[in-house]
């Protein structure tokens, strides 16, 4: 059981992870608690349910199409919300409360175009083939999931570690006007990390709705739950906290119910998020409030 | 005639407050179009443009249902149910020769949209009855305000303990758990020999939650042990970590309250494990739903309810062929459940005569409304008075025989 729980809690934790990569991108460039993050995830979902059902392409491609779609969606967000907002010099809470309107506009369009029911990807499309390892069971689907949840995050770091484009970022999460002294393009960098935080949203959204075998309007609103907690613990902002948080909080859930009972699966998953931010309230690789300000 | 006018300009304002949620709007928009001729008639009429004569021969009635969110999965079959009733029963003459108005309005599934719908159906439209709401934790909320105001409430979806001990205007036809689980759990206990079981329940919700403490009385009557409880949350999307306990418990079967949403995903991720154990659920897993979400993961799964697609009766196939002919779609137990209740109460507006006085008429419906009988999709039908929490007689619950079946090729085999 030990094992299979292993696998359960990797698999859970590469999607929460990935999910949280981008919530925490978009903040920690752009400053922006993006609520509508949840909405693009399920946006992911179902543009890659279409685009396997109406459009019969095959599942990788309705992945990509459900990143080109989520990405297309992260850049009209900023164009039309972040960006005149930013202009105008807006506080804090004012993109944040605008993403709740986002939020409840995508929902109800899905809702009114898909319906509110439930729908899953055709089960003749999921690969069905079980690798039995003694006493645990993975399905190809689960360890393509895995694998691909761990590409993207490689890529991202690898990306922003690397990269022209990532030390740009980095430079620009530091402090936007020394990145502008500096001729780095700002605004354009500030569309660019919209358009990549929801594509990597708009992915874990996809996988989780192959993982668990469900699509529906309403899901992205607990996975945006958990995000903040993540995003929270390991420190607004921080690349590596969110990965950590992310695999922490999937951890947390599939042990507390292998071990202490599912009734409180979110209270000790939370819980433990709570003592963590009692030790450490910048969060894991949180910096101290000072610095950004 | 003042509350046409009240009406439009209450359309307007919503219009405008409904920009944030633009489906419901679009809603709006359709039946304001569907209506619209309708509308601006009555609006001359309001302002004595056009002479003509009332439109008084409609009976009007409610239906507050969650026509948009998460319940809205159920709600809208209910008002497909509904309308289906309804365009037969007033094709064929209506009640005594007066067509029956239905004034459908969205609850959104939340349980104080349900009190503001039922004082807006009950105070302002001045329905006789109404119908609704659509899930059992709304309806412990709102039909107080129905009893309150003496008027007749039918529930057709609400199955959890208590709705009908609220009081003696609150009715329902949806077959209660209790009733119905008992007799699930013995007869697939009779036919798998499951020795000792597992349960799963979703513990947020009022409708899994009554379906478990249901279970676990059966249980206990039938001194099935329980190796292991364990529990989701509404709108999980993960339950492996729970099946893997399940699996380790070395149970026999799996007895599990959920509804379709959630109990679909997991007998899917129960048999990507590895799980073949049969599944024991509640009437939630009653539709044809669990084999679109669950095909081809679907065999062995124990449900007992009074409606079945597979159910041969006349009434019931006749109603399967007129549903599909309506909404190019399979019905599921909610809208079988809708299209009865609709026919239970022209029965009983059939046999009283109206006065036009709304206090008395609700009254005289509320009386009559306990002997109506009739035989429709869900079979032969027939109220029992409940008991009210202070030990007096209160609202009636149904009668009904259940019929058990098993998945099994992604179809329902009727076991009993």
């Amino acid at each position: 059981m030990l094992a299979q729980q292993l696998i359960n809690a990797l698999s859970l934790g590469g999607v929460y992870a990935l999910f949280a990569l981008g919530f925490t991108l978009v903040f920690g460039v752009l400053n922006v608690i993006n609520l509508a993050q949840g909405a693009v995830f399920m946006l992911g979902a179902y543009a890659a349910l279409h685009s396997v059902v109406a459009l019969r392409l095959p599942l990788l491609a309705g992945i990509f199409l459900a990143m080109i779609v989520t990405g297309a969606a992260g850049w009209v967000l900023d164009r039309w919300i972040f960006a005149p907002l930013r202009a105008r010099g807006a506080p804090h809470l004012a993109p944040m409360i605008a993403t709740i309107g986002v939020t409840i506009v995508l929902t109800s369009a899905i809702e009114g175009t898909f319906g509110a029911e439930n729908k899953r990807f055709p089960a003749e499309l999921m690969p069905t083939e079980v690798l039995s390892l003694g006493d645990v069971q993975i399905t190809w689907l689960e360890l393509r999931i895995i694998l691909l949840a761990f590409a993207l995050m490689a890529l991202l770091l690898w990306g922003l570690k690397r990269t022209r484009l990532g030390r740009a970022l980095r430079g620009l999460s530091e402090s936007p006007k020394a990145a502008a002294l500096l001729g780095v393009d700002v605004e354009g960098l500030f569309r660019m990390t919209s358009v990549i935080g929801a594509m990597l949203g708009g992915a874990a959204g996809v996988l989780i709705a192959l993982y668990s075998n469900a699509v529906f309007p309403h899901m992205g609103q607990p996975m945006l739950h958990k995000g903040i907690a993540i995003v929270i613990l390991g420190g607004m902002g921080d690349i590596r906290g969110a990965l950590l948080g992310g695999f922490l909080l999937g951890f947390a859930e599939v042990f507390s119910v292998a071990y202490i009972g599912s009734t409180m699966r979110d209270a000790v998953a939370f819980g433990l998020l709570f003592t963590i931010l009692l030790l450490r309230p910048q969060g894991l690789f949180g910096h101290t409030a000072q610095r950004r300000a | 005639m003042r509350d046409s006018s009240f009406r439009l300009a209450r359309w307007i304002g919503r219009a405008i407050v409904n920009v944030g949620a633009p489906v419901q709007f679009r809603s709006e928009v359709l039946r304001f179009t569907m209506r619209s001729r309708l509308v601006i008639l009555r609006v001359f009429l309001a302002f004595g443009v056009l002479p003509g004569p009332t439109h008084a021969a409609e009976i009007k009635i409610g239906a507050a249902e969650a026509l948009t969110g998460n319940a809205s999965q159920y709600g809208l079959p209910i008002r497909k149910g509904f309308e289906l009733a309804l365009s037969e029963i007033n094709a064929g003459g209506g009640i005594n020769g007066r067509k029956i108005e239905l004034v459908i309005e969205d609850e959104q599934g939340k349980k104080e949209e349900a009190i503001n719908v039922f004082k807006k159906l009950i105070f302002q439209d001045k329905v006789l009855m109404l119908f609704g709401p659509t899930l059992s934790n709304s309806a412990q909320a709102s039909d107080p305000v129905a009893q309150g105001a003496k008027v007749v409430v039918f529930g057709t979806s609400n199955t959890a303990d208590g709705i009908t001990s609220i009081g003696n205007y609150v009715f329902r036809n949806s077959v209660t758990e209790a009733d119905i689980l008992p007799v699930t759990l013995k007869i697939a206990a009779q036919k798998t020999g499951l020795k000792r079981v597992a349960v799963l329940y979703g513990n947020d919700d009022i409708f899994t939650k009554s379906g478990y403490d249901n279970f676990k009385k059966a249980l206990q009557d039938l001194k099935i042990p329980v190796v292991t409880t364990e529990t989701f949350a509404k709108g999980d999307v993960d339950f492996k970590p729970q099946l893997t306990k399940i699996k380790a418990s070395g149970a026999d079967a799996i007895v599990m309250s959920a509804l379709v949403a959630e109990g679909a995903p997991i007998m899917v991720q129960a048999r990507q494990l590895g799980i073949a154990l049969p599944f024991i659920g509640g009437n939630g897993m009653n539709s044809p739903r669990v084999f679109a979400l669950a095909k081809d993961n679907s065999d062995n799964l124990w449900v007992g309810s009074p409606w079945s697609v597979e159910n041969p009766a006349t009434e019931n196939k006749r109603f399967i062929a007129a549903y599909q002919k309506a909404h190019a779609t399979l019905p599921d137990q909610f809208a079988a459940q809708a299209y009865d209740a609709m026919y239970i109460a022209a029965q009983a507006l059939k046999k009283i005569k109206l006065t036009g006085q709304l206090e008395a008429d609700r009254k005289t419906l509320r009386d009559a409304l306990p002997t109506a009988q009739w035989s429709g999709a869900t079979g032969p039908f027939k109220f029992r008075q409940a008991v009210g929490r202070d030990g007096k007689p209160a609202g009636y619950d149904a009668v009904q025989t259940a019929i058990v079946m098993v998945t099994k090729a992604n179809l329902y085999v009727i076991q009993k």
